[in-house]
């Protein structure tokens, strides 16, 4: 009684992810709901000494292909002619893992007939939000991870503009190198956010503000001063305490994320404030974001950690809108490891 | 012997030295850098892309391994860092042969993937900004590239 009958059909979007470390399948039901999404993370067992070997090779994704794509059907209780489109991650990243992921996509497309979708790998990462609540435009996306730290103001679905990025290290691999100088356990981003609650910030830290008005961010700098506190420290014979260096220097890489994010935020007049990659995990950063707009109308919206890592739902996410949006690779669709997002989504 | 030296006293020099062989390098070429921690890889990278018509930041891709460019032609910058005990070609050829320019940073830990005509970089650190710029080409084109870059 009363209730509005929607006879629109569920749509499921089969999600293909190959760009890096990681072979990824996922399916998504009506671009927010996530029915199934595997990754098998061909890092686990390559652990070094503050840092691990990446099995990158094409040869690990295609061993994985098959098995990932059967587990993500069996978990969903889906066939394949339930399946309405395929979105693969298309670029930016190494191009013989995106060749696995793009063919496979191709092969299952074109032999059952299923329309084909493009998506870009940071698209994906901004995307992975709408598996919690739909986008409210104008928003800015805060990407970070090991390999990124970009500002992503976007107007509307599929309009990205980068108005601010790193000019030398991302913020997860600034983390990552003084993680190493400290000998700290690998992966040594959550190892420093760990140490980082129990310091004191008494290094003061350079934080790289660059020119007036600029969004764009640094970290060599940052990263240089850590390494030679730690290593003057040593030749004196001081002993450095390490949850010290650990707070100040987590200090340093969140004060300049968040005091950026928040004037490129008001200079942009946005809605609300997307937090994507890796780094999203951070726990400094996010109540360190979360109190910089916590007297601002501008919402910010933090993944779960497992839509921050690489992952196919992402994909599916994005490849959703793209899907409605009417978007369709042809036969001809490749991998291209230096998609550019906003030559991305002006096609 | 055809190594070749130049002298940079500030980080603008370093970068216009590698614009200006940006300006020479040919399509399929492949340019190896080596060098310390801060010893200006960066900036010669950045200034080798500049003169082959990116306009995009150039920046560190230890963590990707490779970052592509779209310049004039292609523009791929490898690191090899975290290759070091891997061993596996991440299909190296499709970066080498497809039209682009590819400049390697830690070229030692992908030594059997890498063509053997291509130009060889080092560039050591002096006091303050002083850099030493040294090209050690492999191969006849090389050679001539190099020559060039003293015109």
């Amino acid at each position: 009684m009363g209730e509005i009958m929607n006879d629109k059909k569920d749509q499921y979007i089969l999600a293909i992810e190959t760009s890096c470390d990681e072979t990824a399948v996922a399916i998504i039901k009506n671009g927010n709901e996530v029915v199934s999404n595997v990754v098998a993370s061909q890092i686990e067992s390559h652990k070094r000494f503050g840092g691990v070997v990446p099995e990158v090779a094409s040869r690990h994704h295609v061993e994985q292909m098959t098995h990932v794509l059967e587990e993500a059907f069996v978990k969903s209780n889906l066939e394949m002619e339930s399946i309405d489109a395929i979105a693969v991650t298309q670029g930016p990243g190494l191009v013989g893992a995106l060749l696995v992921g793009v063919s496979t996509a191709k092969a299952l497309a074109f032999a059952h007939q299923k329309p084909l979708i493009g998506v870009h790998h940071i698209a994906g990462h901004i995307y992975a939000n709408q598996l919690q609540e739909p986008f409210t435009f104008p928003l800015l996306a805060l990407v970070v991870s090991g390999g990124h730290t970009e500002l992503i103001l976007m107007r509307d679905h599929y309009d990205f503009e980068v108005i601010g990025e790193t000019r030398d290290d991302a913020a997860g691999e600034a983390y990552d190198k003084v993680a190493r100088t400290l000998n700290l356990p690998y992966p040594g981003g959550p190892e420093i956010d760990r140490l980082a609650q129990e310091g004191v910030d008494r290094f003061d830290f350079p934080r790289a503000w660059l020119e007036e008005g600029s969004f764009d961010f640094s970290f060599s700098g940052l990263k240089s001063s850590v390494i030679n506190t730690v290593h003057n420290a040593k030749q004196k014979g001081e002993t450095v305490e390490i949850a010290d260096i650990a707070t100040s220097f987590q200090s340093s890489v969140t004060d300049v994320l968040v005091e950026k994010t928040y004037r490129a935020a008001e200079y942009y007049g946005v809605k609300e404030i997307i937090v994507a990659g890796g780094v999203a995990a951070n726990s400094g950063l996010r109540s360190a974001l979360l109190d910089r707009f916590d007297s601002s109308a501008i919402q910010v919206k933090i993944p779960p950690l497992w839509l921050c890592t690489d992952n196919a739902a992402m994909i599916g996410a994005a490849g959703m809108v793209a899907y409605e949006k009417g978007y369709r690779a042809g036969w001809d669709l490749n991998a291209n490891p230096g998609l550019d997002i906003e030559m991305y989504s002006k096609n | 012997m055809d190594e070749q030296l130049i002298n940079t006293h500030t980080p603008l020099e370093t970068q216009q030295v590698a614009r200006k062989l940006g300006y020479l390098l040919r399509p399929n070429d492949v340019v190896t850098l080596t060098g310390d921690l801060g010893a200006g890889k960066t900036t010669f990278t950045k200034g080798l892309g500049e003169g082959l018509g990116v306009k995009r930041t150039i920046n560190s891709p230890t963590f990707t391994i490779v970052k592509s460019y779209q310049g004039e032609i292609p523009f791929h910058h490898i690191d090899a860092y975290r290759l070091e005990e891997s061993h596996e070609d991440i299909g190296f050829d499709e970066y080498f042969t497809d039209g682009g320019v590819t400049v390697v940073e830690w070229p030692q830990y992908i030594e059997h993937f890498l063509p053997e005509e291509r130009l060889n970089i080092e560039i050591k650190k002096g006091q303050d900004d002083h850099r030493q710029i040294i090209l050690r080409p492999v191969g006849r084109m090389f050679k001539h590239i190099t020559k060039e870059l003293f015109r």
